[in-house]
This record gives C-alpha cells, sequence and structure tokens, in this order.
C-alpha cells in the first residue's frame, strides 16, 4: 500500500534538497561584503523607526473573529443553493425550512453579537 | 430530514434545549434582569427534557437519516445530563453571584454544553460525536474561564483549551485514519466490518487515537494532567459539572462507539490499553490526592480515580460492565456534584476557606452540611450502603466475569487507599477544632440542590437494582 | 388490599422519621404518641384487610409476592424488596402490628414526662419496620436485614435509660450484651445463607424451598444449614446457649420488655424455623436437637425462675421458658402449634409485662416482689387482667394458653416420645407454680411496704385499656385452634388455615403410631390437673404458711443458691469464653498483634504511600508544556504498544 506514495516522497525529497541547495549556495558562492546600510531593515528607503511589535486595538480582533465566523457560516449556504433544484425535487419544502431554520438561527446570533455591542468601535 | 412525527417526538429533547438556547439569547438580548429569569427558566427545561427522556426511555429508533439513536441507554444518558445539569444550575444561582461573574450567559453556554453532551450521548456517527464533542468542550472553555477578571480563571481556561485542542487534533486525525481504511463515519457500518478491518494497523491506529482522545475528556491518566489545575482555577459549580456531566459524556460515546463490539470476537481487542490506563488512574489519582491540601485539587484527583474505576467495566468487555459504568456515572455524577455544591456553599468570597483546614470544626458549627458532607465522603469511599458502593461493585463483577480479576484486586486495593483521604476529611469536620465559631450561611436553593442529589445517593445505594434492570433491558 | 402490603411495612419507617428528625421540635408528648401509635394503627388496619381478602381467595392461592424494587441484582442473585403474604406471615404480622399497637398506646401513658420521650416512639417505630421486614421478607437476605434491625432496635431501646444504673453495671452494658450474644447468632445465620446460596443458586424462600425439595443435596447439607440456622434462632429467641442476654434486657423500660422480648422479636427464631421448615424436615438430626434444646431450655428456666425476686426477672425466665415449649413443637414437627403458642404468648405475656409496668408504675419503680402485697384493692384493673394472663400462661382452661400448650404437650408425646412430655408437664405444673408465687406475693395478702410512705394508685385509661383488651384476647384467643377432640367435624381452624405453609414439610416427616383420644383426654387431665396443683401449692405456701419457703430454702441451701445465681452460667460464660477471650485481647490481640504489626504495617505502609505521594506530584508542575509532553509520551507507548502486538 505504501509504494503508491513513493512519488510523493520522491517530490519531497528534490523539494527539499532544492530549497536547501539554492539557499546555501548562494550563502557559500557568493561574495559578502556586508555595510550598515545592507544590514538594516527594509522600509522601501525609509528609515526605520520605532519597534516592529506594534499593538493593535483589541476591538479589531473582535471584528475580525465576528467576521470570521459569519463569514463562514454563510459558506453553508452556497452548497445548498448549488443543489436547491435537485434537494427540492427530492424532499420537498422541507428542504427550504431547515435552511430557514438555519438562517434563524445565525441571525439571532448576528443580533446577539450587535445588541451587545460587539460591532461599536467606541 | 424527518420522515413522521414520531421521529420529532423522539428527538424533542434535543429541539427543547436547542430551542431553550434560542429563547434564552433572546432573553439575555432584551432583557435587564436576564441572570434572574434564565436560571429557572433553565432548571424548568433541563428537568423537563429529563422526565420526558425518562418517560420515553423504551421507544428506541434510529432517526435523522442514521446519525442519531434515541431511546434506551441513549434517553438514560439523557436524563443523567439534564438531571446533573439542574442540579448544577440550581447551585450556581447564589454562587455565581459570589464570585463575581454574575451574568446571563452562564446558564445559556450551560445549555450549549448539554446539547453537545446530548448530541455525543446518542450519535451513531463519528462526525456526530464530534460535532458533539466540540460543542461541549468549546462551552467547557468558556466556562472554566469564566470570570475573566481573574487570573486564576483565564490560566485554567487557557490550559483546558490548549491541551483540549491537543487531545482532539489526535480525535479528529483518528476518525481521519478509521474513515481512510473504512471509507464510513457510519459506527453500525464499522462495528459490521470490524473483523475484516481489524488486522489492519492503520484502522487499529485510528482507533486508538479515537480511545486517546475520550482519554483526555474522561480524565484518565496520563491524559488527567489538566484536571487539578482546572478544577481548581475554575468556578467551583461549573467544575462539579465538567466532573460529571462531561466524564459522564465522554463515556457515554466510549459506550456507544464500543458497546456493539462486545460479545463479538474483537471485544477484548484494546483491553491492554483499557487495563493499563485503569490501573494508572485508579492508583495516581488515589496516591496524590492524599498530599493535597486544597479541597478541590483533592476531588479533582478523586475524579482521576474514579475514572480508572469505571475504565475497568469498559476493559471487561462485557455487557455487565457496559451496565456497571452507567450505573456508576449515575451514582458517581450526584456523588460528585453534592461533594462541589457542597464545596461552593462553604466557599467565601475570593477563593477562600477551600484548604482542608478550613472545614474543622464544621461539625459542631453546621452539623447539617457536615452531615451531608461525612455521608458523601463515605459514598465516594465506597461505603455500603450508599451508592458509590454498588458502583464499585457491579464493575468489579463485570472484571472478575471476564477473568480480570486482578484488575478488580487493584480496584479495591486503590479503594482502601482512597478511603484515607476521604475519611481525613471526616476526622478533619468532626475532631479537630476551629479558630473561628462561624455558622455556615447557605439560600435555600443550594441547599435544596445538595440534598436533592443526596437522596439520589442514598436511592441509588438502596435500591441499585432496579437501576441496573432498567439498563440491562435496553443493552 | 394485599398489594399495599407494603405501606404496612413502610408507615412505621414514616412514623421513624417524622418523630426522629421533628421529634425535639414537636415537644407535644400527644402529637408524637400519636404519630407513632397511629403509623402502627393503620398498618394494623391494612394487614386486617390483606388478612380478610386472602380469607376470600381459595386456599392454594393464598400466598401472594408483592414487588416493590429490586435491591440488588448480579449474575444469578436476585434480591428484591419484596414481600410474601401467605398465612404463615399474616398471622405474624398480625401478632406484630395488633399488639405493636396495643403496646403503643400504653406507652403513651407509661413514658408520660420522659424526656427523651420522641426518641422512644422513634425507636419504637423503627422496631416494628425492621420486625414487619423480618417477617414480610420472600427472601433470606431482606429477613437478615429485618433481624439485623430488630437487633440493633433492642440494643436501643434497652440501653434507652442509658444513664441508669441496672444491677452491678449500667443499662448500655446489658444492651452491649444482648448486641453481642445476637452476634454470635447472625454469623450462623449468615454463614447458612451462604450455604443456601451456594447449593440452591437463590435466596428467595420459595424457590429455595422447591429446590430444597427437588435438588439432590446429601442430608449433612442439610443438616448443617439447618443447625447453623438454629445457631441464629437460639441467639434471637434466647435459647440454651445463648440465653443470657434476655434478663439482662429488662433494664429497658418496661412497654419494651413487652414488645420486644417478649411479644415479638424473641419470638422472630421461632418464626424463622417455622419459614425454613421444609430444610428441617429435610434434617430429622437437627430436628431432634431443636425439640431437645427446647425442652431443655424451657425446663431449666422455669427451675430459675422459681426462686427469683424481681418481677420482671421471673417474667424473663417464664419467656424463655415458653420459647423453649415453642421451640419444642418445632422440634416435634408440629409447626403449626408452635405458631399458635406464639401467637397466644404474645397476648398473655404482653399482658403480663404491660400489668407489671402497671404496678412498678404504681409502686415508684420498685421492682422486688417481697415488697409488694396487698395490691388488689390499689390495682383493681391491673389484678384482674393479670390474673387472666396467670391463668392463661399456666394452661388453665378455657384460656388460650391452655389450648396452645396442650397442643405442644401432646405432639411431643405422639411424635417424640413420653420423656418430652414428661419433662414438658414437669415444666408446666413449675410455670404454674412461679407464675401464681409472682401473683400471690403481688397482689394478694397483706402489704409489705410502707402504706404511709408510698400510695400506689390505678394507672391511667391509656394504660388500662390496653391491659382490658389483651386480657380479653389472653382469654378467648385460644379458641381459634380448639383441637379436633373438642371440635369435632369442624377440625382445627388455626391447623388448616396455616396446613398449606406446612404441606411440604410435613411430607416428609412421617410419624407412626396410632394414638387414641382416650390417651388425649388423660394427658391433657394430667397436665390440667398438674397446674392446678401448681397453684395450690403455691396459695398453701405463699399465703397461708411463708413459714414453708423459708424452711425450704434453708433446708435446700444450696440449690437455692445455685438457682438463685442462675445456676452461675453467667460466672461459668465469664471464666470459660469471655475472660480468656478479653485476657488474651488485651494482653495479645491489643498491646502486640494490633498495636505493634497491624498499626505498624498500616503506619509504615500510610507513610511509604505518602512518600510516594509526594514524589509523583511533582509531576504537575503547573507549566502546560510539560503538561502536552506527558500526554505524548503516554500516546507515544500507546503506540508502541499497538505496533508490537500486532
Amino acid at each position: 500500500m505504501l509504494e503508491s506514495y513513493i512519488p510523493i516522497f520522491i517530490v519531497m525529497f528534490f523539494a527539499t534538497v532544492i530549497a536547501l541547495g539554492i539557499t546555501f549556495s548562494s550563502m557559500l558562492l557568493g561574495p559578502q561584503r556586508p555595510n550598515k546600510e545592507k544590514l538594516s531593515t527594509y522600509e522601501s528607503g525609509m528609515k526605520p523607526v520605532g519597534t516592529t511589535r506594534e499593538r493593535i486595538s483589541i476591538k479589531y480582533y473582535l471584528v475580525a473573529m465576528l467576521f470570521i465566523i459569519f463569514d463562514l457560516e454563510v459558506l453553508f449556504i452556497y452548497p445548498w443553493a448549488v443543489q436547491f433544484k435537485k434537494l427540492f425535487a427530492e424532499f420537498g419544502i422541507s428542504i427550504f425550512i431547515s435552511m430557514f431554520i438555519f438562517l434563524v438561527v445565525f441571525e439571532l446570533g448576528y443580533l446577539y453579537a450587535y445588541k451587545k455591542g460587539g460591532f461599536e468601535w467606541d | 430530514m424527518l420522515n413522521n412525527i414520531q421521529e420529532f417526538y423522539n428527538i424533542l429533547p434535543l429541539i427543547i434545549i436547542g430551542g431553550l438556547i434560542l429563547v434564552s439569547l433572546i432573553i439575555e438580548m432584551y432583557s435587564e434582569s436576564s441572570e434572574k429569569i434564565l436560571p429557572w427558566l433553565s432548571i424548568i427545561g433541563f428537568l423537563f427534557v429529563g422526565i420526558y427522556s425518562l418517560v420515553e426511555v423504551g421507544r428506541t429508533s434510529i432517526v435523522l437519516q442514521n446519525m442519531l439513536a434515541t431511546g434506551g441507554v441513549v434517553n438514560i444518558f439523557w436524563l443523567i445530563f439534564n438531571i446533573t445539569a439542574a442540579i448544577v444550575c440550581l447551585l450556581s444561582i447564589n454562587y455565581i453571584k459570589k464570585y463575581g461573574a454574575y451574568y446571563g450567559e452562564y446558564y445559556i453556554i450551560i445549555q450549549t454544553s448539554v446539547l453537545g453532551m446530548m448530541l455525543m450521548a446518542g450519535a451513531k456517527d463519528l462526525i456526530v460525536i464530534f460535532l458533539g464533542l466540540e460543542v461541549m468542550s468549546i462551552s467547557f472553555y468558556v466556562l472554566a474561564g469564566f470570570n475573566r477578571n481573574r487570573s486564576s480563571a483565564n490560566e485554567a481556561s487557557l490550559k483546558y483549551f490548549l491541551l483540549g485542542a491537543f487531545a482532539t487534533g489526535f480525535l479528529v486525525y483518528g476518525i481521519a485514519l478509521i474513515y481512510g481504511k473504512a471509507t464510513t463515519t457510519s459506527i453500525d457500518a464499522i462495528s459490521l466490518n470490524f473483523s475484516a478491518l481489524s488486522g489492519n494497523v492503520l484502522f487499529l491506529t485510528g482507533v486508538l487515537l479515537f480511545l486517546i482522545g475520550f482519554s483526555f475528556k474522561i480524565a484518565a491518566f496520563p491524559f488527567h494532567m489538566w484536571v487539578p489545575d482546572v478544577y481548581q482555577g475554575s468556578p467551583t459549580t461549573v467544575a462539579g459539572l465538567f466532573s460529571t456531566a462531561g466524564k459522564a459524556a465522554g463515556f457515554s460515546a466510549l459506550i456507544v462507539t464500543f458497546a456493539a463490539l462486545f460479545g463479538g470476537p474483537h471485544g477484548h481487542l484494546f483491553t491492554p490499553y483499557l487495563s493499563a490506563i485503569a490501573v494508572f488512574s485508579m492508583l495516581f489519582g488515589s496516591i496524590v490526592a492524599i498530599m493535597q491540601t486544597d479541597i478541590k485539587r483533592m476531588l479533582a484527583y478523586s475524579s482521576i480515580a474514579h475514572a480508572g474505576y469505571m475504565l475497568i467495566g469498559l476493559a471487561s468487555g462485557n455487557i455487565d460492565g457496559v451496565a456497571g459504568i452507567i450505573f456508576y456515572l449515575a451514582a458517581y455524577s450526584f456523588m460528585n456534584l453534592a461533594a462541589f455544591g457542597i464545596v461552593s456553599i462553604l466557599e467565601g468570597k475570593e477563593e477562600t476557606n477551600l484548604d482542608l483546614d478550613s472545614y474543622a470544626g464544621l461539625g459542631t458549627r453546621s452539623p447539617f452540611i457536615a452531615g451531608l458532607f461525612a455521608l458523601i465522603m463515605f459514598a465516594l469511599a465506597g461505603i455500603p450502603p450508599f451508592a458509590g458502593f454498588f458502583g464499585k461493585y457491579y464493575v468489579f463483577i463485570a472484571a472478575i466475569k471476564s477473568d480480570l480479576t486482578w484488575l478488580a484486586m487493584v480496584g479495591i486495593l486503590s479503594s482502601m487507599i482512597s478511603v484515607y483521604f476521604y475519611l481525613r476529611l471526616v476526622v478533619i469536620m468532626y475532631f479537630k477544632s476551629s479558630e473561628t465559631e462561624d455558622k455556615v450561611s447557605y439560600t435555600a436553593s443550594e441547599i435544596i440542590a445538595v440534598v436533592i442529589a443526596v437522596v439520589f445517593v442514598i436511592i441509588l445505594g438502596l435500591a441499585p437494582g432496579s437501576f441496573i434492570d432498567l439498563v440491562t433491558k435496553f443493552l | 388490599m394485599i398489594d399495599l402490603i407494603y405501606l404496612a411495612v413502610f408507615l412505621p419507617l414514616l412514623g421513624f422519621l417524622i418523630n426522629g428528625i421533628f421529634g425535639t421540635k414537636i415537644k407535644n408528648e400527644k402529637v408524637i404518641g400519636l404519630i407513632g401509635s397511629g403509623a402502627i394503627g393503620i398498618s394494623f388496619l391494612i394487614v386486617v384487610g390483606a388478612f380478610f381478602e386472602t380469607l376470600s381467595l381459595p386456599a392454594d392461592q393464598r400466598t401472594n409476592f408483592v414487588n416493590l424494587f429490586t435491591w440488588m441484582k448480579v449474575g444469578t442473585l436476585d434480591v428484591s424488596f419484596a414481600y410474601q403474604v401467605d398465612q404463615l406471615s399474616l398471622i405474624m404480622a398480625l401478632v406484630v402490628t395488633g399488639v405493636g399497637f396495643i403496646i403503643h398506646v400504653y406507652s403513651i401513658g407509661y413514658m408520660h414526662g420522659d424526656k427523651a420521650f420522641w426518641r422512644f416512639f422513634a425507636y419504637l417505630n423503627l422496631f416494628i419496620f425492621a420486625m414487619m421486614n423480618l417477617i414480610m421478607a420472600d427472601n433470606f437476605v431482606l429477613m437478615f436485614l429485618g433481624w439485623e434491625g430488630v437487633g440493633l432496635c433492642s440494643y436501643l431501646l434497652i440501653g434507652f435509660w442509658y444513664d441508669k444504673d441496672f444491677e452491678k453495671s449500667t443499662t448500655s452494658a446489658a444492651g452491649l450484651k444482648a448486641f453481642v450474644v445476637n452476634r454470635i447468632g447472625d454469623v450462623g445465620f449468615l454463614l447458612a445463607m451462604f450455604l443456601i446460596y451456594l447449593f440452591f443458586d437463590s435466596l428467595k424462600f420459595s424457590e429455595v424451598f422447591s429446590r430444597a425439595v427437588s435438588f439432590d443435596v446429601p442430608e449433612h447439607i442439610f443438616m448443617l444449614i439447618t443447625l447453623l440456622l438454629f445457631v441464629g434462632a437460639t441467639g434471637k429467641s434466647a435459647q440454651i446457649p445463648l440465653f443470657v442476654w434476655l434478663p439482662d434486657a429488662m433494664a429497658g423500660p418496661t412497654p419494651v420488655s413487652a414488645l420486644i422480648h417478649a411479644a415479638t422479636m424473641v419470638t422472630a427464631g421461632v418464626y424463622m424455623v417455622a419459614r425454613t421448615s421444609v430444610l428441617y424436615a429435610m434434617a430429622p438430626t437437627t430436628m431432634m436437637i431443636v425439640a431437645v434444646i427446647g425442652v431443655f431450655t424451657a425446663f431449666f428456666a422455669a427451675t430459675i425462675g422459681l426462686v427469683q425476686n424481681d418481677i420482671k426477672k421471673v417474667l424473663a425466665y417464664s419467656t424463655i421458658s415458653q420459647l423453649g415449649y415453642m421451640f419444642l413443637a418445632m422440634g416435634a414437627g408440629a409447626f403449626s402449634a408452635g405458631i399458635f403458642h406464639l401467637m397466644t404468648h404474645a397476648f398473655f405475656k404482653a399482658l403480663l409485662f404491660l400489668g407489671a409496668g402497671s404496678v412498678i408504675h404504681a409502686m415508684h419503680e420498685q421492682q422486688n416482689i417481697q415488697h409488694y402485697g396487698g395490691l388488689k384493692k390499689y390495682l383493681p384493673i391491673t389484678y384482674g387482667t393479670f390474673l387472666v394472663a396467670a391463668m392463661a400462661i399456666s394452661g388453665i382452661p378455657p384460656f388460650s394458653g391452655f389450648f396452645s400448650k396442650d397442643e405442644i404437650l401432646w405432639f411431643s408425646y405422639t411424635n417424640l416420645g413420653f420423656v418430652f412430655w414428661l419433662i414438658g408437664v414437669i415444666t408446666a405444673i413449675m410455670t404454674a407454680f412461679y407464675m401464681f408465687r409472682l401473683y400471690f406475693l403481688t397482689f394478694d395478702g397483706k402489704p409489705r411496704f410502707d402504706e404511709k410512705q408510698t400510695h400506689p394508685h390505678e394507672s391511667p385509661k391509656l394504660m388500662t385499656v390496653p391491659l382490658i383488651v389483651l386480657a380479653v384476647l389472653s382469654a378467648i384467643g385460644g379458641f381459634i385452634g380448639i383441637p379436633e377432640i373438642f371440635s369435632g367435624a369442624h377440625g382445627n381452624v388455626f391447623h388448616s388455615w396455616l396446613s398449606p405453609i406446612f404441606k411440604s414439610a410435613n411430607l416428609k416427616l412421617s410419624y407412626f403410631g396410632a394414638h387414641s383420644h382416650f390417651e388425649e383426654y388423660l394427658l391433657m387431665a394430667i397436665s390440667v390437673a398438674g397446674a392446678l396443683g401448681g397453684i395450690s401449692a403455691a396459695a398453701y405456701i405463699y399465703l397461708k404458711r411463708p413459714s414453708i419457703a423459708a424452711n425450704t430454702v434453708e433446708r435446700f441451701k444450696s440449690i437455692y443458691t445455685t438457682l438463685w445465681n442462675k445456676y452461675y452460667i453467667d460466672e461459668v460464660y465469664d471464666a470459660t469464653v469471655i475472660n480468656p477471650i478479653v485476657n488474651s485481647s488485651r494482653s495479645f490481640l491489643w498491646k502486640i498483634f494490633d498495636n505493634k504489626i497491624i498499626d505498624g504495617l498500616v503506619n509504615g505502609l500510610a507513610k511509604s504511600i505518602s512518600i510516594v505521594s509526594s514524589l509523583i506530584r511533582k509531576m504537575q508542575t503547573g507549566i502546560v508544556q510539560s503538561y502536552a509532553l506527558v500526554m505524548m509520551i503516554g500516546i507515544l507507548l500507546a503506540f508502541f504498544w499497538i505496533i508490537l502486538s500486532l
């Protein structure tokens, strides 16, 4: 059974060898003449200022998380919509009702987030 | 899809709990004093569902395109979950106010976790088990850290989440491997082909990983590391829920997946693994509990030991063992809930009064509470005529029937060790004088919750045969 | 009503719970007494209802089972809280709840003003609950539960006045003695139960008894089982050699002596032998042993009773003696005669004790009959009822004791032989003598107490009405068991009622030899004449010529002191059994075995476990990465196992 995986192992082997080979060959073959400008952080020509560990407001994460949750839930509607005609022929109106129930639950969650001030920036 | 109205009645408990969550959400949105309404709404809902499950226990069926089973043992589990949750809600009314987390969402999350447990107990498909497990676990992670202003709660929540996610990873990987070989996730189909599949190393590894995932949930050695820290950090009532309904849910999933194999030629395939973790859980839990000075940590280690006793029933791989586990779970749920309930009553503000020494002199300060607590400790130690004795008795008998007498012997040995720390608490309560003369103050709802649990412990201890009869009828 | 029989069992428990939990809060004696006796009264009515319902059924359908719930079930062991309502258990239940109710009512008056009034009624109700479980049980385990329960209540009630002195020690010591002696018997019962389960694979009466007949079990097994059961019976029913606790049990309040140590609990052993009559019938040797022990106990206790001066002690020895008669009946295979005597004995012995209680009450706790005398005029009702009871126990026709005792004597003659009958009759004569000695010294003659200081007065109605009810029962109770020679065609009603229970046992036992009616009349006449002789002797000695008593004592000094000291049985037990055990326990078991070996082992083990515990708890570092590491190691080990095992 494991034989069928041999091509994958070969690809993985070559990928590793080539990636490592190119990285290290440039280090070995190329000339190394470092100076201050070359070692500084590349900021599109600007002078680097301050730390890179910038703290971002928690509100940003809240909105981002809510976005992801509701975005993912909407995703469930796609397969349903694509197959709707076929499903409708097989199961009748109940296929519509079940998605409706799903949406009600979904909307209630949205409403809850809204009511609790999940979308308020300030 | 529902094929007929009978299916609707069969899954009514799930629909009610689901509807309860939505209604509670609406109340939480629009009501200013939701934290006063929601506990009672939850209790009524849980009690109704519990009693409904008991009434409909004889109506076994498989619904929703072979995804879910109802009736029989499933309904007995639903009964245990709901009664447990109702008692937890009753205990919480005063506790979360004291604890500093007085929000209505608390009850909504408990409801959600119960929904997850019910899905696990009724699952006929590995995907449904996973779905239920995640619904339950994520609710538990939130409940553990419910007071976000308290660093210990945050620590508990994060530890639980990290390790839980780690374990769930193995579980999902196990399901994937099983699917890879069996090309189905239906438990019945897998059980049917088990003999054909059981020679395959990948399939067996999948089953093993599945077992490991649940070993984490039921807090068996060596996947128990989260238990003491999480029980200590989370609200006491929530710890009560984790250790009772949470453990019962984990075992229910193990039973629905493995019970079908018992009696077949491969029923004993995983006995070495199960016996090993059973032995280590029992001995480790009992021995380490001796050195604990914090009551919640002590109960945490005792819960590890009890998981070990229950695993004996699973390791023996026969119907008696399964019936024994279910009885043990019911008995243990009520015992532990009563214990955590009393701890929550005695707990002061800011997590004080949790070390064992603060129980000194309780026998004279509050004879009633001390009496109840002593009774619970006797029950947990497995002293007849309380329910704890018969729980152990049934699993040990099952082990002896399967020629695992040595396992029962280890169980008895570990029970003897555990008597030490259970009775030490009784000794502290009655024979050690305290510095304070404070009477314990408690509200009616708390004491009623504890008394109900204690009454169940006594009833199960006096008439264990009736419960076992009910369970074995459906196995 | 048969289906409601569990109510009759559990109502007393309810009474116990109410009085036990809220007793201190209620305070009102009337309410407590009403709850306590009300619970028993309703139980009695239910039992009566069940009795008449059973009576209306055809004779072969009179055994009914009421299954309450499954108690424990493992493999073939299936023990339920189930009650067997049949002819035998109904008779017993009627006696227990009926006499129990009367004594409860009496106690309201007797215990008036006691500081722990509620506790008394709580214990009494608990006792009835345990006793009902004992007699209604349909299996050995439930019976054993009741068996232990009544022992516990007996212990609690003997030591009820725990702060009082009793003879040389305290009432609690007397309670302890009863409990410990009973435990010896209980071990026998337990061992018998194990053997029964081993050989018959069940503990349910109906199954065991049918299997006892059909299974091929050797006779010596039956002998062992029945002997062990009988050891239990000798403990509970105060037979040789375990009778020593009953005289001391008189330390309890008098209603307790009446209810527990005369009418009900002490007859549990007789009931148990009757219930397991099938097993006994399979072991003729045991039957003979039972008969010998019974008749010997009857004789032996009666001789001690001749010289005792404490009113309750006399009654206690007479109880032991009467219980001996019942075992004689059991050993003779006359099971229903034994149960009949059990019932009549419950009536007249309860009456005697309650009457004694009334006397003690009137005489301000004075119990020595030498300090009574002439109480007839002070206590008219007590006097009248006591006389009825004394006639009944002496076997004077037509009082109840005559019918039952005479039947036992007759069966011992036909089934066992002349010697048994002779000892029985001599015992009956002695019984008549010491009962009337007691009666004359108490009620007749001149007062031997200071009439100026002591003013005896009749007890309140609450106490006298129960006396009258019991007196009526003692007088006419025997008529339900009139022997065949008097009733003619009807036969013995009591026997035909009980006969289905003992049918299979009686089939096994066969006694040969024809006996004529003339013989029966003759023996009956002899025993009645003997009883009358005993009474007249007592009257002559204690009323006319008290000097005779003194002279006799003087002449047979050694016999008298032997009897007075109860054959030194307590001292013999102390010297041969108790002291060696106590001494060896003290010197070896306690100081060496327990202190050094056991404690050393336990402490060492505990210490080493603590050390192990403190080592492993270091595993719990609190760092989540190390937790994950432990999990990972576990998973890897599991992987190794599954790979290696394939």
